[in-house]
Parts: structure tokens; C-alpha cells; sequence
């Protein structure tokens, strides 16, 4: 029997949301320990026998007597100890199991439940993004250290803070609520923070970290499917994940070197998450609400749809970017938009927009600020400023992957220091 | 063809995230079904409980419910295997993925009848 590479998170996800539904987020704790060990002993006793045909339906039976069983055990060990009656008496419920909420038909609603649960506002962006990660998508704390480039112990406190943040209310997020609309915004800004982390982060091992783009993608999915989650801008961050996604398998080359949009091998995007991306921003285009995801969606789609960078409709994209500034005033846009007017208006108008960044000290440490600056110059035949600008990135490069980019750009300068006129050979910007 | 049984011994059950424990699954599914289909599989046994169990020292009454032996390695599963001599069954032995964590695999041979 072949297994779904994920059955073991997925399982553990859709048990703590059943569990957390049926009896409550603040019993958390004791419901994280009861999946923790039925997933451990199914491992073990499936390690000398098989998976079995109907693992999940065995797993929720298992996971939900433990609990059962801890919470037999907490009234017991409460009634041995008087002192302590005045709590009993404050928790004392009978134990009522709903069976529906264990029924595959209600696995969904516990998942989007849980997840507008983790996204509470009152726990920071990064902690909300650390529980979608552990409760959600089942990553152990040391997986969520790897993808973020912090260490494991931070990644506990994360997500204790943010357990107990959570264990304060006893019900999972309810779908009906008047603030569901409020929320969805905070979900969205989560799940974007998702799918960022693992497009553009900085994770050590991997260049990219896919894991993180396919559960933000499966996450989007789950809420775009329907309602209330099914809003315009629901489906305008799908289709920007959608099509984020599809060009990943081209990021990096044969020998795993990563590769800048310009120089990736289009035939191997994706069509069917392309495909998928172009329906979900037609889906997005309704309603009054224009959201940044509706424009970086849009700028992904003509990169898309464009054949190769020279045949891409860069007017259209840097009006795009003018947008987004508007809306989203940040120095990580600015730069974009400057790489966008450098196509259209040439390296010359592209270097003067990157050198007007407002609050560029915020780029500080963002390697492809200098990065950018360096392709600049080396279109426009400055090598040796080129060079010093590109060196400068490379000493902020996150990883080995934008260490070797660099490295190899900062080669072309030096091999074109004695070639003609390099403005013929050079057609790139930074990815 | 001699047979022997692995013991498989554990200190300690680590804490595990879902993947590792799905990636320890996988590693011994296919140690197990390479064994088997190299022939060497007589029978993959069963795993065995942490806790739960009990010791009898006596006729007294008197048990207790663990460590159940000595040393500090619990018995988590055993398996019957099939192997030309010791060193074979030891080098087989050497895939296995208790190896991988605080494991150990006792390879004992079965008495054969005089």
C-alpha cells in the first residue's frame, strides 16, 4: 500500500480539530497528548503489520477514548481531592459526544474552524502562522524552526504562547459569527504570510520550501471552496498562490541551482495550477473590494500568460505595481515596481526608482535590494558598480542557494569586463 | 538455513513529530518487506506494549509491573527470520531501523532440536 506522504500530519490535523470541536480548545493540551500518542501507537503496530483500509475512522475511535479516558481521569483524581472541588464544580459538564462532529462530512468545518481559531488577533502575525503550522498542517516544532531559520526553542514558545492564547476560549471560531468578515481578513494575511515564507524565505536547507507553498495552497483551497470563505478576495489569494506555484518546479535548474525569472524554462510551469490561478482571479473579480491580492495576482498572471520576458506586457504590470504602492505602501513593493519600470523605461529609470525607495534602510538586510541594483548596472554596461553591488548582496545572501545566484552573476561581471559591448548579451533582472 | 529471532529493543520512545513517525513507518515497512521478499521473513511477529504489562518474580503473588528486566532496553517486538549462518543474519540485521534511533537488535538463534 503506497501512503499518502502526508497521512501522518493530515491525520493529526483532522483529529486535534475534531477533538478541539467535541470538547473544547481549552482542553488542547490534553487533546495534543491523546493525538500524539494514538498516532504513535498506530505507527508502531502498522511498523509490524500494514496500514489498515480504514485507518482514519480507527484513529478518531482511538484518539477520542483517550480523551475520554484523560478526562475520566482528571473528575477522578478532582474528587479524591476536595480543596480542589471548587474548579470541579466550574468545569463539571457531562461529557455529551456529538457523534456528527466525528463524521467525514463534518471534517472540513473542523479544519476551517481550527484555522480561524489559530488566527486570532490577539496573538501576533508570526505566532498565528507558527499554530497554523503545528495545528493545521502538523508540523513538529523543529519542522516549523527549519522552515523559519529559528530555533526550536522559539518555535515552542511560539506556539505555548499561542496554545494558551487559544486555550482561553473554550469553543472552536464559529463560522456564523458577526465577525466572521474581520476575521477572514486576518486568515487571509496569515495564510499569504504562509505561502511567502515558503516561496521567498530563508530557510537554510532548502532554497525554496515547498512544504509551506502546498499547505498554504491546500489551506486557500479549503477556504475558497464555500461559503462564507468563498469571498473575492479568497479567490484573489488563491489565484495568486495558484500562480506563484505553478512556476516553482522551474526555480531551479538541473543541478539545483536557483534560477531568476528570466532565465526560467517556461515550458515547465505548471499549466494545471496556471489553469487553476486564471479561474480563481476570474472568480475574484467581483464585488468593490480591490485587495492587494487581487493585484499581485494580477501581475502573476501576466507573467503566466507571457510567452518570455522580452513578450511580456510590463506597461500593464507597472501600472499594476503603481496600485499596489497605493494600496500597500512597502519598500519590498517599491523595489518590484522600480525592476518593472526598468523594463519599461530601461535600467537607467529602473536604478533612479531603486535609488528613491521610500524607507529603503528597510532593505537593509534584504539581499536583493543590492541585488537588484548590481543587475541594473550590469545592464546598463557600469560592471565594476554592477560588481560592488552584487557583492554587497552576496554578504547578505539568507542561504547557500542566493549565495551561489550571486556568485555567478558576479562571474558574468568579471567575464564581460574584457567582452564587448555588454548590453547585447545581458536581459535579466533579479528574480 | 538456520532461523533466528530479532529482539527489538528500545530505551526510550522518542518524541516524535506525525512525519517521523511516518517516516519511521516507511523505513520499517520496507526493511520488512525487503527481508521478505529476499525469503529471509518467516514471520514479522508483533510489536509489543510500553506499560501495562507485569513482571512474575515468584509464586508468592508477588509482581511487579516493570522494568521488566535489568537493563533498560524494553523489548518493543520480536520477528522470526531466516538466515544461512549468524554473520547473515547480523549483516541483515544491520538495515534495520531500530538502528536509526536509541535502538538496539539482539539477533538470537533458535535452538534447533539435538
Amino acid at each position: 500500500m503506497n501512503l499518502d506522504d502526508a497521512l501522518f500530519r493530515r491525520e493529526s490535523t483532522r483529529l486535534v480539530a475534531a477533538l478541539a470541536r467535541a470538547f473544547g480548545v481549552h482542553r488542547l493540551a490534553l487533546i495534543e497528548d491523546a493525538v500524539q500518542e494514538t498516532l504513535t501507537r498506530a505507527y508502531q503496530s502498522w511498523s509490524f503489520s500494514s496500514v489498515p483500509a480504514h485507518h482514519s475512522a480507527l484513529l478518531m475511535t482511538s484518539a477520542r477514548n483517550r480523551v475520554l479516558d484523560a478526562l475520566r481521569h482528571e473528575r477522578a483524581v478532582r474528587n479524591l481531592a476536595p480543596e480542589l472541588q471548587h474548579r470541579a464544580e466550574e468545569s463539571e459538564e457531562p461529557e455529551v459526544i456529538h457523534e456528527e462532529l466525528f463524521l467525514p462530512a463534518a471534517l472540513r468545518d473542523n479544519e476551517l474552524r481550527m484555522m480561524f481559531t489559530c488566527c486570532n488577533p490577539r496573538v501576533p502575525e508570526d505566532v498565528q502562522v507558527a499554530l497554523i503550522l503545528s495545528l493545521l498542517c502538523g508540523f513538529g516544532a523543529g519542522e516549523i524552526a527549519g522552515a523559519f531559520l529559528v530555533t526550536e526553542a522559539a518555535v515552542a514558545k511560539r506556539l505555548s504562547r499561542g496554545k494558551s492564547a487559544l486555550a482561553k476560549s473554550r469553543r472552536l471560531f464559529d463560522l456564523e459569527a458577526s465577525d466572521f468578515g474581520a476575521r477572514l481578513e486576518v486568515v487571509h494575511r496569515a495564510l499569504y504570510l504562509l505561502f511567502s515564507e515558503g516561496y521567498h524565505g530563508a530557510g537554510v536547507h532548502a532554497v525554496l520550501r515547498p512544504d509551506l507553498c502546498t499547505e498554504a495552497l491546500r489551506l486557500v483551497r479549503l477556504l475558497a471552496e464555500r461559503p462564507p470563505g468563498t469571498t473575492p478576495a479568497t479567490h484573489a489569494l488563491a489565484a495568486l498562490m495558484c500562480l506563484h506555484a505553478a512556476r516553482i518546479p522551474a526555480r531551479l535548474d538541473g543541478d539545483g541551482e536557483l534560477l531568476d525569472l528570466f532565465a526560467q524554462d517556461r515550458s515547465s510551469w505548471d499549466p494545471a495550477l496556471i489553469d487553476e490561478g486564471l479561474l480563481h482571479l476570474e472568480q475574484s473579480a467581483s464585488g468593490e473590494n480591490l485587495t492587494r491580492y487581487h493585484l499581485e495576482a494580477a501581475i502573476a498572471a501576466h507573467h503566466a500568460l507571457a510567452a518570455d520576458a522580452g513578450q511580456t506586457r510590463w506597461t500593464e504590470i507597472l501600472h499594476l505595481y503603481d496600485q499596489l504602492l497605493r494600496l500597500e505602501p512597502s519598500p519590498v513593493v517599491a523595489l518590484n515596481r522600480a525592476i518593472a519600470l526598468a523594463q519599461v523605461e530601461g535600467p537607467e529609470a529602473g536604478l533612479q526608482a531603486l535609488r528613491a525607495v521610500p524607507d529603503s534602510d528597510r532593505l537593509a538586510h534584504y539581499p536583493f535590494y543590492p541585488a537588484a541594483l548590481g543587475e541594473l548596472e550590469l545592464r546598463r554596461g557600469n560592471l565594476e558598480e554592477a560588481r560592488l553591488q552584487l557583492r554587497a548582496a552576496h554578504e547578505l545572501a539568507r542561504n547557500d542557494g542566493e549565495r551561489r545566484f550571486l556568485l555567478r552573476r558576479i562571474a558574468q561581471c568579471t567575464s564581460l569586463g574584457g567582452a564587448g559591448s555588454p548590453k547585447q548579451r545581458l536581459n535579466r533582472a533579479a528574480p | 538455513m538456520s532461523q533466528f529471532v530479532y529482539v527489538y529493543r528500545q530505551s526510550e520512545r522518542p518524541p516524535s513529530s506525525p512525519q517521523q513517525m511516518q517516516e519511521r513507518l516507511e523505513r520499517w515497512t520496507t526493511w520488512l518487506r525487503n527481508l521478505q521478499e529476499s525469503k529471509h521473513l518467516v514471520d514479522r511477529g508483533l510489536p509489543l506494549e510500553w506499560s501495562g504489562g507485569a513482571v512474575v518474580r515468584n509464586r508468592k503473588g508477588s509482581i511487579s509491573d516493570g522494568p521488566y528486566a535489568e537493563s533498560k532496553d524494553i523489548v518493543m517486538g520480536f520477528s522470526l527470520i531466516e538466515a544461512k549462518d549468524l554473520a547473515e543474519a547480523v549483516s541483515l540485521a544491520q538495515g534495520c531501523p531500530a538502528l536509526d534511533g536509541a535502538g538496539l537488535v539482539e539477533v538470537r538463534p533458535v535452538m534447533s532440536l539435538p
